[in-house]
């Protein structure tokens, strides 16, 4: 496994590109995910007017951040919740430690929710003697082996059925070593379902915060998140600031677009709006639920107008599974919580560009994260400023400073070839005549140690468009 | 509110946005397509039935008695139901006026605590819904204190009973006609199947936390 604590990207690339089995349960599952994907928009130009609508509601609701979130926590006081404000991960972890120690609780139970990772609310709470019990499955098998997630929809695809047979086998007594999916479930299933009974608190993140009413809109397969909300007596929602939106009118696009881009379904099996814990005569649901709003540098984010659209982001984990870069490093290389091109804009901007900006590097800019983006985040455009950021800090008109002195002769020579028409025919020339490309040193090298170099062709693609009668000669 | 971090926050967002001017909200949708109420059964059993879904289409006349053979048919022992709906209590009067050897109707009406522990116990829970929506192909379900929250959730087979008059074409549609936002319920639910992951290889699993089959009674 890969730690923050450690962080060597490249180091970390390397070894994920060297580890077949990782690469082909990545393959498959990407492959599988970007199909799914595909069929659930069969129409494009459909497609393009929801992106535009939720690009527009998102935008207008980042714009006008302050008033919504004042209505959001007057609308949830008046319903009955207790909103809570962190400006810092240590401050939402003390929130939760603080409402898990007045009930006593020794344990809790988790859904899914990425900002938990962002604050590292498990081991926070781990140091303070209680224990959080991931119940999302995924989550499950890889708490189980004390991994983090790989991906932010998906946490333990790097896993195939085989070694999730052993972590079951290995970390839950009793529990045989099976290869069946369905049997693995079951005992999943069984060792939760004893959890939920006991748990006095649950957690959760929150997809959508609605200003309007209030309600906290929750999204899930599996019923976990169901379970963690409505069966023990306190329910503790931790949603990012930039999660809330105008009105109940915007659910319902976002939530196609965001089911739609995460696993391709129309729909996903539960979507569960919370407005109000247990309200007179009601026989269960949480007694109390606190809502934790938590900024972690969000609000400095919002003061740059172009980085600020990465606060867009609805976490559909789209750009991930179309990005080259990610479907063959997978999660963990990135070392971060949130892995792949939301991320690698992302984990700088709340860890710090100079700390953690050489995640942009890895990428080829090829834009299919910015084709598929159900929010349209021109997130090629971010990764290239975050690159910028990191090699002149707080350049917004770009110009980056060359790295080396090689790199920068290297781009000296093709400026001053393309001024003098006669030097570029020359370098081509002798390029066609050896074969080869003219220089195999300095910033080449690193480029031809692992691959190839390509073979220049006998004649310039000028004398075969001239032999033709095509060219412009 | 003399909450510092609520100070803080607030005041970095607003002078983070100072030179943004809010433009107009975004415009409404073109309305989703309607249907005929034909097209909209038809279209929401094909939704519903693609992702594991059971649809029954029964005349409202005698749906007790389609219910009541269906519980058959599954062995279910005792069924777990609210209390106070009008369908549920025509249910429970074909229970009682009925002699035959039918599952045990266990209502919801007992203290907090041990209706909790009996609903892990029990085959089925049958609730009543707000009525579905067509074009995405779900149940909108609201608990109430009648109809408990974890009666949809925790046995393993959910029973929906969902009068074909209330299939509205969209979400937007069903909010707008059923006026959510004047009074939205301490939880509001879409169901569209049963629970079910994929976490594993990607290969589809039902009944991981939720119930495992979700049957829907769809009353004509």
């Amino acid at each position: 496994m890969y730690r923050a604590q450690t962080f060597d990207f490249k180091k970390n690339v390397q070894a994920a590109l060297a580890d077949r089995r990782l690469r082909r349960n990545l393959r498959a599952a990407m492959d599988i995910l970007i199909d799914n994907r595909h069929k659930a928009f069969p129409d494009a130009a459909a497609l393009e007017r929801l992106r535009s609508r939720g690009h527009a509601i998102k935008q207008h609701a980042l714009n006008r951040l302050p008033r919504l979130l004042e209505e959001l926590e007057g609308r949830c006081r008046e319903n009955g919740m207790q909103v809570h404000w962190a400006e810092t991960a240590a401050e939402a972890n003390d929130t939760v430690l603080s409402i898990v120690r007045a009930h006593a609780a020794r344990f809790l139970v988790k859904g899914k929710s990425m900002v938990s990772e962002e604050i590292h609310l498990n081991a926070f709470l781990a140091r303070h003697g209680i224990e959080a019990v991931e119940t999302d499955l995924g989550e499950f098998i890889i708490q189980l082996c004390r991994e983090t997630p790989s991906h932010i929809i998906v946490p333990a695809i790097h896993k195939n059925r085989q070694e999730v047979a052993r972590i079951l086998h290995q970390q839950i007594p009793d529990a045989p070593y099976t290869e069946d999916v369905e049997e693995l479930t079951a005992i999943a299933r069984h060792t939760l379902r004893r959890r939920f009974a006991e748990a006095r608190v649950g957690i959760s993140g929150v997809n959508m915060a609605v200003a309007e009413t209030g309600t906290l809109v929750l999204v899930e397969n599996e019923g976990n998140g169901r379970m963690c909300t409505s069966v023990p007596e306190v329910h503790i929602a931790l949603m990012g600031i930039e999660k809330v939106i105008a009105r109940l009118d915007d659910v319902p696009p976002l939530l196609r677009l965001l089911t739609g881009s995460a696993t391709g379904q129309i729909i996903t099996t539960y979507v569960n709006m919370i407005t109000a814990p247990r309200r007179k005569g009601e026989k269960d649901g949480p007694r109390e639920v606190h809502l934790i709003l938590l900024d972690n540098r969000r609000s400095h984010i919002l003061a740059d107008p172009e980085l600020r659209q990465i606060l867009m982001c609805i976490r559909c984990g789209t750009c991930l599974n179309h990005c080259p870069v990610y479907t063959r490093i997978g999660g963990h290389a990135y070392g971060h919580v949130y892995p792949g091109p939301m991320g690698q804009v992302f984990t700088p901007l709340i860890e710090g560009v100079q700390e953690t900006g050489e995640l942009a590097d890895a990428s080829s800019l090829c834009g299919a994260c910015e084709a598929v983006c159900p929010v349209k985040i021109p997130l090629p455009a971010l990764l290239r400023r975050i690159r910028r950021e990191r090699a002149q800090p707080h350049s917004a008109q770009g110009g980056g400073r060359l790295k080396n002195m090689a790199e920068a002769a290297v781009w000296k020579g093709w400026a001053l070839a393309n001024v003098f028409p006669v030097l570029n025919q020359a370098a081509v020339k002798a390029g066609a005549k050896t074969g080869r490309l003219p220089t195999v040193a300095g910033p080449l090298k690193q480029w031809t140690n692992v691959r190839t170099a390509p073979r220049f062709a006998d004649r310039t693609l000028h004398a075969m468009l001239n032999a033709t009668g095509d060219g412009d000669e | 509110m003399n909450d510092p971090s609520r100070r803080r926050i607030l005041s970095r967002i607003r002078s983070s946005l100072k030179s943004v001017t809010p433009e107009n909200p975004p415009s409404a949708p073109a309305p989703a397509p309607k249907r005929t109420p034909a097209a909209r059964i038809k279209h929401l059993t094909q939704r519903m039935t693609a992702v594991h879904a059971e649809v029954h289409v029964v005349e409202k006349t005698h749906w007790t008695e389609t219910f009541k053979a269906l519980a058959a048919e599954k062995n279910w022992r005792e069924i777990a139901c609210g209390s106070g709906h009008p369908l549920i209590d025509e249910l429970k009067m074909a229970w009682q006026t009925d002699a035959n050897d039918l599952p045990v109707l266990t209502p919801c009406t007992a203290a907090s605590a041990p209706f909790k522990a009996r609903l892990f116990q029990v085959d089925a829970g049958i609730t009543s819904t707000m009525g579905a929506v067509a074009d995405t192909g779900a149940l909108i379900v609201w608990p109430t204190p009648a109809e408990p929250r974890l009666l949809s959730l925790v046995p393993p087979v959910h029973v929906a009973l969902l009068p074909a008059e209330r299939i509205y074409n969209s979400l937007a549609e069903a909010m707008t006609e059923q006026k959510w936002k004047a009074g939205m319920p301490g939880n509001a639910l879409l169901i569209s199947g049963p629970s079910k992951t994929a976490d594993i290889e990607f290969k589809l699993v039902y009944g991981v936390h939720g119930p495992r089959e979700l049957m829907v009674l769809m009353l004509v």
